[in-house]
């Protein structure tokens, strides 16, 4: 296709210095044109694929700035949540077990709110109005994409669920010594969460759903794990051993004692690093299937 | 380079729910065959619901086809849609994942995703930013630029990791003149350096009319009709538009003017008349003289441009191309 210098208009270019450039004939552009019939000959060379770890840490930096222009007040909302729980339950738990897990559940309740509850609506929104196409169109692992926006969210509850957990052990009066744990509970309890979050909003139809499924789960993880289990009826009791986020308030409990079974905080611990392992799959291949329709 | 042979795609009827209308099966594209060729720059023209972005996105793998074969540099697209993210490079019409990050990092994250070293991505997004003249702006999230800020600052991220073909879907709306200038240049000077393809979705007359080599229109997910914007301008060469605004109403009483009026389409105050030069020419002196002068608020006269093509291939959309 021969191009004259009167078939363009030169309204959108500046300078002559381009005018010069823009009148090659498509012919005689490097590596030869009209290639609809060279390509028979063989395919082109791919660009290159972005490998899993850098591609990761590129999605998980860059969600980890979006957060911190946009998630900021939200991490407020949710830490100060956990404290206004813990202040309300101080009148009606008065130390020991219940205290313990009054506690852990608030703790774990900000994991909930931002892993589960804010990353169900990210990516229910991002499905809804065509954001996933941006990534769909570059060469990256699904993978890639959900773990590296799970464990950005994930990252995002470490200092509230630090401030909750110092906090509510000044207010009950609880040890300090075993904090430690958190090191091991937020990274866990967060890729169980995170990953339902991210299965919910990339499964859910429609972006009101997703919001939707996310508060309920906070809801759930709230109830079931701050209230003391055992005045509950047996089916919620049923209930709230269906939850991940159990198991990282039962494990982060357990450390409050003066002599912690280090066997069952690693029971419960491994628990939720199955459902996290398992939910992160499932919320891959949601992405997958999201992303081609 | 890229050759689309007989794709077609039919989105299911949807049946109504309560307080909401069923919608029937549509062929959003019907049967559709292209050729593209490197280092042109490609464009699908045609009003809204054409089926012009249901094509891309299935040129760009992210939708797959019913029927029919996409051939992109010797990838076959439909078997294999995910080798369209190392050949090509999108630009969507939204920009949500992008949203809330700075200029700098889009630009980064993407040439990253597109498999380009940290120190490499760092240097093509500094070089971008800067061919773009968005330096400036480069420590601003998206979300908080004016609307063309932010589609000139998505364009940047597509052109980081080179790819020999660019999908545009909308690329100037919104943008200032100097912004699509700016993008214009960079489309021009990747095709001269490196034999860059772009395929280009717009329903901008004038632009297609300015940057295009060739362009397909759609109309309904069918392309009736392929060339050059000059060869298509020559389907209609031997008419001319002449556009009349009354100040209140036709003034019918005038004879000459009662008999254009089944000849016009009206839109309100507006007169639009496709008529042969010399009957033009008649049509402006009668309406400059006498009587029907005092009735006219503004008229003109033009060539014909793409949108005339466009209904006179039989486009149905009367008011669907926007001129400016």
């Amino acid at each position: 296709m021969v191009r004259q210098e009167s078939d363009r208009p030169s309204a959108y270019r500046p300078e002559g210095e381009q005018r010069d450039v823009s009148v090659l004939p498509a012919d005689v552009l490097p590596g030869g044109a009209l290639a609809v019939e060279d390509a028979a000959d063989g395919a082109a060379e791919l660009g290159p694929r972005a490998r899993m770890w850098p591609a990761l840490g590129a999605v998980y930096r860059a969600q980890l700035s979006r957060a911190r222009v946009a998630r900021i007040p939200l991490l407020f909302v949710a830490t100060f949540q956990s404290i206004g729980i813990m202040i309300l339950m101080r009148g009606v738990v008065d130390g020991g077990g219940e205290a313990e897990s009054v506690v852990a559940g608030s703790s774990v309740l900000v994991v909930a709110f931002v892993a589960l509850n804010l990353l169900a609506q990210y990516f229910g929104q991002l499905r809804a109005n065509g954001g996933l196409d941006h990534y769909a169109t570059l060469p990256v692992p699904p993978a890639a994409v959900v773990l590296g926006a799970a464990g950005a969210y994930a990252s995002f509850t470490v200092p509230g669920t630090v401030v909750t957990a110092v906090f509510g052990c000044v207010l009950f009066g609880l040890p300090l010594t075993h904090l430690w744990v958190l090191v091991a509970v937020i990274p866990l309890a967060g890729a169980a969460l995170s990953g339902l979050g991210a299965a919910l909003g990339l499964l859910a139809p429609r972006p009101e759903l997703a919001t939707l499924l996310g508060q309920l789960g906070m809801s759930a993880a709230l109830l079931l794990g701050v209230l003391p289990a055992d005045r509950m009826p047996e089916v919620v009791r049923l209930a709230r051993d269906l939850l991940p986020s159990t198991y990282g308030v039962e494990a982060f409990a357990r450390t409050f004692g003066a002599d912690p079974v280090w066997a069952f905080v690693a029971g419960d611990l491994a628990v939720c690093a199955g459902v996290g392992v398992v939910s992160l799959a499932v919320a891959t291949w949601a992405y997958r299937r999201a992303a081609v329709r | 380079m890229c050759a689309v042979r007989g794709l077609t795609k039919t989105y299911p009827a949807v049946r109504g729910r309560r307080g909401t209308p069923g919608t029937p099966a549509v062929r959003a594209t019907d049967d559709v065959h292209l050729d593209i060729r490197r280092g042109e720059i490609f464009g699908l023209l045609g009003p809204n619901g054409a089926g012009k972005s249901t094509l891309v996105r299935q040129l760009t793998g992210l939708m797959r086809p019913d029927a029919g074969r996409v051939e992109i540099l010797g990838h076959d697209i439909v078997r294999h849609p995910e080798r369209a993210a190392r050949i090509l490079a999108y630009l969507g019409q939204e920009s949500t994942a992008l949203d809330e990050l700075t200029v700098s990092l889009a630009a980064e994250t993407t040439g990253r995703l597109r498999g380009l070293q940290a120190r490499d991505a760092r240097a093509e997004r500094d070089a971008v930013l800067d061919e773009l003249g968005l330096t400036a702006i480069a420590g601003r999230p998206l979300k908080k630029l004016s609307g063309g800020q932010r589609r000139l600052a998505c364009f940047a991220a597509a052109l980081i990791g080179e790819r020999p073909l660019l999908v545009l879907d909308e690329p100037t709306s919104g943008m200032d003149p100097v912004a699509r200038r700016a993008v214009w240049a960079a489309v021009d000077r990747r095709r001269a350096e490196r034999g860059t393809t772009v395929l280009l979705v717009t329903h901008n007359v004038i632009e297609a009319e300015t940057v295009l080599d060739r362009v397909a229109v759609l109309e309904r997910g069918r392309v009736i009709a392929c060339d050059t914007p000059a060869g298509l301008k020559e389907q209609v060469a031997g008419e001319v538009r002449v556009e009349l605004v009354w100040r209140e109403t036709a003034p019918l009483q005038v004879p000459e003017v009662a008999a254009l009026r089944e000849r016009a389409v009206e839109s309100g105050r507006r007169w639009t008349l496709r008529l042969a030069p010399e009957e033009a020419r008649a049509v402006v002196a009668t309406v400059t003289g006498g009587s029907a002068f005092a009735a006219l608020d503004d008229f003109t006269l033009a060539t014909p441009s793409l949108e005339d093509v466009y209904l006179a291939l039989g486009g149905a959309a009367q008011q669907g191309l926007v001129k400016a």
